[in-house]
């Protein structure tokens, strides 16, 4: 808990700057914008959250967002799939590659790097060969309206993304934090051997947790396939690995694995965007945007670093 | 070496101890587990630094602070666990960390390297080449190349320990007949082991410790099998042991043919009693532990039959022993009992989550009310049910594995090791937890390396070595003689047999 409290500082304080230095911050347009931006990103970081948990990474994700957003378009607009067929698709076909890298790091002990590493290149690949490296497209969603509304419309004046984030999050919450199987991402994570002795079937738990991965990462690339419009295979989703993988970091999530929670991952992905945010209202050149990014997690991480040294240290002295 | 004297926090590894060495002499140094013969080898090599006495290399009293000055003296310890490094090629782990150098930017000589490496290769016989990786050899020659870096740093000493322990017969003949050429060209071996029948065979004296402290020596013409082992016990263990009365149902487990993937071709069978305390002796490295990890499933391979009360179990994996009631308390308390970076109510509950559950939700107030039984039966000192395990200490730890078992109503409970590292007074709770799970009517296994723990808590003992059961001895033949015998692999008239068919 004192964990999340750090980084939620960290974001409160960011967004009180930016808002003294530039009332626009709190428009409304601005607010509802980075709601969007924020629902977007946090529902793929969760999945990757849970995958870190257990001491793993998935570096596919942006490949995966390429491959579903050409998928969808091409469902909807070319093979004219009724629309909940189509989601459906989309979100196996992400679901069905996590499986198999879990497969391959459970069953095979390939290193989860590696397999996702090479995910990232093959999907990437895949989207491009069969979009014929040409851009896609929802044009206006002619014949699946109700679809593009649940993907980009909105809830209670709440923009869907992000309302779709927040019972993501609250049923996460309760998978990783309340459940069996939350507990036991947790111990896995923390000490496979001792979980395997605790008659824990680790390779099932390792396993699904890339599923889940597949799945969040499934829904999220609907949900930007439907923001962006048109999918460029190219760079459809370019990075956004790593946007996960620092959002969880910053979250409290140990690349070690055993440590996370879904509240810390939310605040992550949101001080991430803030930081976008940030760097566009107070007039800093765009070109830092990476930077400014990077050494924002530095910063956080260290700090990070800093406070637990602090409390191992007074532990040994009790 | 005079006088040394040792002390590790609650114990006295070494109290007093002497050898003496002559150039070109073959020393063996022999003793239980625990006697103090690698400790006081490590204190030579430098590893470790002695409390009191004095060393002394012709005649001269010198100080050995570490690895590096013994390897000035030229001593050279040969580790059981081998320290290679198998992804580099012999020549560069027979001059690691001086490496001969060339040229303005200080690279490797490679040319000069290989070279100076294959006289130390011819003279061990060894027909390979020094630009082999080590991973592509074979144990047997990784020991060799460590036995050429120790000849290329001149080493006039070179202290083995077990170093036959995980080589074939072949293998092992060879290795004697260098330790015996060693001597000849004047290199004084001091050799560890637990195989007597070698130790007759190549040493020149035998040094036997016994608790730390020197047992006797026995001179070439006097080194016998026998004569060891009585300097190895020979001492008095005041047994503890109290009478069981509880109702023992003989035969209710029985285990046929396990392995281990230590000693995959051989075979192991037992039967225990509902009610007693088998406990396992035998010498560090017989297969006990694997045989354990093998019976509840840890070891998918090697579990072999398992029936429990006249019932043939299916067990392919921990799941399996654990839903049939047999659980194991493994000897790695950290790395394989506990997840200790969570909190006691976590670890008690870990096994057996699903009881928790209501509505696919665990309900932490059912989990807290079963560890804080847990902490309130075992005694466990712990600020309370939500401090992580790593905080506690090793006796506390290990009543927090026995807690998460326990809660679960054993029916056979493995443990290894179940006191190492704890202080006396929680050593005396973990004894009385087990003789109670006993009394009502679990089997408890306990394998152990404590003559002492074996001889106050076993019913039974079961002897092994190197990967078989020698036999087992009831009550009343229960001494230290016979274990150490069965444990070095002798027959003896009172051992039974492990199992009624």
């Amino acid at each position: 808990m004192k964990k999340e409290l750090g980084i939620f500082t960290l974001l409160l304080v960011l967004c009180g700057v930016t808002a003294v230095m530039n009332p626009r911050f709190l428009s409304v347009t601005n607010l509802t914008n980075m709601a969007n931006i924020i629902g977007l990103y946090g529902v793929f970081s969760l999945g990757l959250g849970m995958v870190i948990i257990t001491g793993g990474i998935d570096l596919s994700v942006g490949s995966m967002f390429a491959l579903a957003g050409v998928l969808l378009s091409m469902a909807l607009t070319e093979w004219h799939w009724p629309w909940p067929l189509a989601a459906a698709f989309v979100i196996a076909i992400p679901m069905l590659l996590g499986w198999a890298h879990g497969s391959l790091v459970t069953r095979m002990k390939i290193q989860p790097f590696i397999v996702t590493l090479c995910g990232l290149l093959l999907y990437r690949g895949l989207a491009r060969y069969i979009a014929g490296d040409g851009t896609k497209g929802l044009g206006n969603a002619e014949g699946f309206e109700t679809f593009a509304s649940l993907a980009k419309g909105k809830f209670f004046g709440l923009p869907a993304p992000f309302v779709i984030l927040i019972v993501l999050s609250v049923i996460m919450w309760f998978v990783l934090h309340r459940s069996v199987y939350g507990r036991y991402l947790l111990a896995v994570g923390r000490n496979e051997d001792a979980a395997r002795f605790s008659g824990i079937n680790t390779r099932f738990v390792i396993g699904t947790s890339y599923v889940l991965m597949g799945l969040l990462t499934g829904v999220a690339g609907i949900l930007f396939a439907f923001y962006t419009n048109s999918i460029s295979p190219s760079n459809h989703g370019n990075f956004f690995e790593l946007y996960g993988i620092a959002a969880a970091v910053l979250g409290g999530c140990s690349l070690r694995g055993g440590e996370g929670s879904v509240i810390g991952i939310l605040i992550g992905t949101a001080l991430l965007q803030v930081l976008q945010n940030l760097v566009n209202l107070l007039g800093i050149p765009s070109s830092l945007n990476f930077a400014v990014m990077g050494a924002v997690v530095l910063f956080g991480v260290l700090a990070d670093q800093f406070f637990q040294n602090r409390a191992a240290k007074k532990l040994v002295r009790h | 070496m005079r006088g040394i004297a040792k002390r590790f926090p609650g114990v006295i590894a070494l109290d007093d101890v002497s050898l003496d060495v002559g150039k070109g002499e073959v020393v063996a140094l022999c003793g239980e587990n625990g006697a103090g013969k690698s400790t006081l080898m490590k204190i030579l090599g430098g590893v470790y630094q002695p409390d009191g006495g004095e060393i002394l290399v012709d005649g001269q009293p010198v100080k050995i602070n570490n690895v590096t000055d013994a390897m000035k003296l030229g001593i050279a310890f040969i580790h059981q666990e081998l320290n290679v490094l198998d992804n580099l090629d012999v020549a560069a782990n027979v001059f690691l960390g001086r490496e001969p150098l060339l040229g303005p930017f200080k690279l490797i000589n490679s040319k000069k390297i290989h070279a100076d490496t294959e006289p130390y290769l011819k003279r061990l016989g060894l027909n390979i080449s020094s630009r082999t990786r080590l991973d592509k050899l074979s144990l047997a020659q990784q020991q060799m190349v460590e036995i050429a870096k120790a000849l290329s740093l001149n080493a006039r000493i070179i202290i083995m320990d077990e170093p036959t322990s995980s080589l074939t017969l072949t293998e092992t003949e060879r290795l004697l007949e260098l330790v015996r050429e060693l001597s000849e060209s004047g290199v004084t071996v001091i050799y560890i082991s637990h195989r007597l029948g070698e130790i007759e065979h190549c040493a020149d004296r035998v040094v036997v410790l016994r608790d730390g402290k020197n047992a006797g020596q026995l001179n070439h013409d006097e080194i016998a099998h026998d004569r060891i082992v009585s300097l190895m016990v020979g001492r008095e263990i005041k047994s503890f042991y109290v009478e069981s009365n509880a109702a023992q149902t003989p035969g209710y487990l029985q285990v046929r043919n396990a392995r281990s993937n230590r000693y995959p071709e051989k075979m192991v069978s037992f039967d225990a009693a509902r009610g007693e305390i088998l406990g396992f002796a035998g010498l560090v490295g017989a297969g006990r532990s694997e045989i354990a990890k093998a019976v509840v499933g840890l070891d998918a391979r090697g579990g072999g039959e398992v029936s429990l009360g006249g019932q043939k179990l299916a067990i392919n994996s921990a799941r399996d022993a654990i839903a049939q009631g047999i659980y194991l308390v493994p000897e790695d308390r950290r790395g394989e009992g506990l997840v200790t970076g969570m909190t006691v109510r976590e670890n008690v509950t870990l096994p057996s989550l699903a009881r928790f559950t209501s509505l696919f939700m665990i309900r932490r107030d059912r989990e807290r009310t079963t560890a804080d039984e847990q902490i309130k039966s075992l005694n466990i000192k712990t600020p309370g049910c939500e401090t992580a395990v790593v905080n506690l200490s090793g006796g506390n730890q290990q009543k927090v594995v026995l807690g998460k078992w326990l809660s679960m109503s054993p029916k056979v409970m493995i443990l290894d090791e179940p006191t190492r590292g704890i202080d006396v007074g929680a050593k005396a709770e973990i004894y009385r937890i087990m003789r109670a799970l006993a009394e009502n009517g679990a089997v408890i296994l306990m394998i152990s390396s404590d003559m002492e723990e074996v001889l106050h808590v076993s019913d039974r003992v079961a002897v092994m070595h190197e990967g078989q059961i020698t036999g087992v001895l009831d009550r009343a033949d229960c001494t230290e003689e016979n274990i150490m015998q069965l444990a070095v692999g002798k027959k003896i008239a009172s051992a039974k047999p492990a199992f009624a068919n």
